[in-house]
């Protein structure tokens, strides 16, 4: 798979007129890549987000999945928002399986993927559960599995952890982790939390504060095989304040130069 | 050495002002159960008593009060004679027909007037003057329409009703959660499943608490259209004992009209709970 945003621009329409959210963005996803995208709270990620989805389309420039234009939706692009967004009437098992019901897929090929991918989130003794009966934590596996469970080219999450306690949230994250290696899944992640963008990505977008441009990417070279000690390791502090810097714009000249 | 923390107010005799407990005016929250029990028993026993004890008096002639042993006389003596079953099952029949003719045309409506900007600007401007013409204006245009027997009771009743179905089943759509919808369409949705498998199963409980709350509208048009032209009916059987100066048998006609009434509620209540269990509490 190979993912592409190349000069893309996206402009909204509002009452105080036309703002510019996102300006001339490139960047890339290949095939197996856990990429991130970090930013302040309004420099354009959840519309970038939105873009690769196809839930918006770009204002110009063009959003290329294997060489296709996106132009909608689709399943070969799962989305996990941050707020959960798990239907309310169906059990986890049917929250799982409905993508592939609406795609067509026979019940008893559905019910064996559903099976497999509760259990790859760690979720088989809640197949029957309802969403309220869910934690935060687990509503998201709910969801980040009924996205998986499509078999999609890439795997998109907006903030994914953003509204989950400290604890849920570090669990999640090396859940996430573990299931990116495990699987082999692509991951394309966007997050206010530098901390977290550095500790789960191979690759991080910064973007700038609007119009969200990409000030910068930045490989992680951190061994594959992370866990939370890892940030306590100079390097993954040095990543850190790198981001930081440019976030807050300190560095602009030093990030600028090389 | 022992550790001491300094208190933040220096206590000084005076109370700190604060919120007072409260059992009764407890805002937002539950009371205890025996509490809420006794409540529920006093609100139907003491305007049962104070109406017992007024009729009784002899403040008020028995004939504009009766009392409520004149009023279970009169009810077994209807339900004796075979007019109450009569009655009531006539105005029974005319409210569920033209109630579920309502319903079968508001759901699908009210659900594509909220999920269809287009169909909403299409129907919303006439829907709204219509619904502000009052439905009982319309009898004399159905009776000439529709004659005297049954279709003009039952359209009058549909012509109150559907409005206000279709309005409050739209609104529900609206609250509708966008992200709900835009997650369907990235798990591969076509629109029309987005309609049928997750817009309509989201409203459902909306729809069951508009038609609950929208039935006693139907109630009260019945008896209007029986006071105007009817043989049988509860209304007509009001109208009639107006007629012979029968306040028992009117206030055995209310009585039996609230308890349907409650009954009905009860029932989309109960609907509510069983089909929808994840909408309640
Ligand atoms: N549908 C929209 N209409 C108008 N403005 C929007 C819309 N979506 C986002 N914006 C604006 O675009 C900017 C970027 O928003 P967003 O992508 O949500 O940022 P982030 O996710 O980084 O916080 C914000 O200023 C926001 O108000
Ligand atoms: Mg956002």
């Amino acid at each position: 798979m190979h993912l592409e945003a190349i000069h893309v621009y996206k402009q909204f329409q509002t009452r105080q007129g036309s703002l510019m959210a996102l300006k001339d963005i490139n960047m890339h996803i290949e095939t197996g890549e856990f990429v991130g995208a970090v930013g302040t709270s309004g420099s354009g990620k959840s519309t970038l987000l939105r873009l690769i989805a196809g839930l918006e389309t770009p204002t110009t420039g063009k959003i290329k999945v294997d060489g296709a234009e996106v132009i909608g939706p689709g399943a070969d692009r799962g989305v996990v928002f941050q707020n959960y967004t798990l239907y309310p009437w169906m059990t986890a098992m049917d929250n799982v399986g409905f993508g592939l019901k609406l795609q067509g897929i026979k019940p008893k090929e559905r019910r064996v993927r559903v099976k497999e991918y509760l259990e790859v989130v760690g979720l088989s003794q809640f197949t029957n559960a309802y969403p309220k009966e869910l934690s935060g934590g687990m509503k998201q596996r709910v969801a980040i599995a009924r996205a998986l469970a499509c078999h999609p080219k890439v795997l998109l999450m907006d903030e994914p952890f953003g509204a989950l306690d400290i604890q849920t949230k570090a669990s999640m994250q090396e859940f996430i982790l573990e299931l990116w290696q495990r699987l082999g899944i692509t991951i394309f992640m966007i997050t206010h939390d530098v901390e977290e963008a550095v500790f789960l990505s191979q690759r991080v977008y910064v973007m700038t504060p609007r119009p969200g441009q990409i000030q910068r990417e930045l490989s992680i070279n951190l061994p594959l095989n992370r866990d939370h000690s890892i940030k306590r390791h100079s390097t993954f502090q040095d990543y850190k304040d790198i981001i930081v810097d440019l976030l807050s714009g300190r560095n602009v000249a030093t990030s600028n130069s090389d | 050495m022992k550790l001491t923390i300094k208190p933040l107010h220096q206590s000084s005799g005076t109370p700190v002002q604060g919120l007072k407990p409260t059992v009764f005016w407890r805002i937002g929250e539950d009371i205890p159960p025996s509490f809420s029990s006794l409540l529920i028993v006093l609100s139907v026993v003491v305007p049962f008593l104070a109406w017992w004890v007024l009729s009784t008096s002899g403040l008020v002639h028995p004939k504009f009060l009766p009392s409520p042993p004149q009023v279970i006389n009169a009810l077994v003596r209807l339900w004796q004679s075979g007019v109450l079953l009569q009655d009531i099952t006539a105005s029974c029949f005319r409210v569920g027909t033209g109630f579920f003719l309502a319903a079968v045309v508001a759901a699908p409506l009210g659900i594509a007037m909220g999920t269809f900007a287009s169909i909403r600007s299409l129907t919303e401007p006439i829907f709204g003057i219509v619904r502000y013409m009052p439905a009982p204006a319309f009898v004399p245009l159905l009776i000439i329409y529709l004659g005297l027997e049954e279709p003009p009771k039952i359209a009058l009743i549909f012509i109150g009703t559907v409005f206000f179905n279709i309005l409050m089943i739209m609104d529900a759509v609206k609250f509708v959660p966008k992200e709900l919808i835009e997650a369907t369409y990235t798990l591969g949705g076509r629109r029309w499943q987005v309609l049928l498998q997750v817009i309509t199963p989201y409203v459902i409980p909306n729809i069951i608490d508009a038609f609950r709350i929208n039935m006693a509208a139907s109630w009260n048009l019945v008896v209007v259209a029986e006071l105007v032209a009817a043989t049988e009916g509860l209304g007509k059987r009001i109208e009639l004992a107006q007629r012979f100066f029968r306040t028992d048998e009117i206030f055995a006609c209310l009585i039996i009209l609230g308890l349907i009434g409650f009954a009905i509620d009860l029932s989309f209540r109960v609907l509510l709970q069983v089909s929808c269990r994840w909408a309640v509490d």
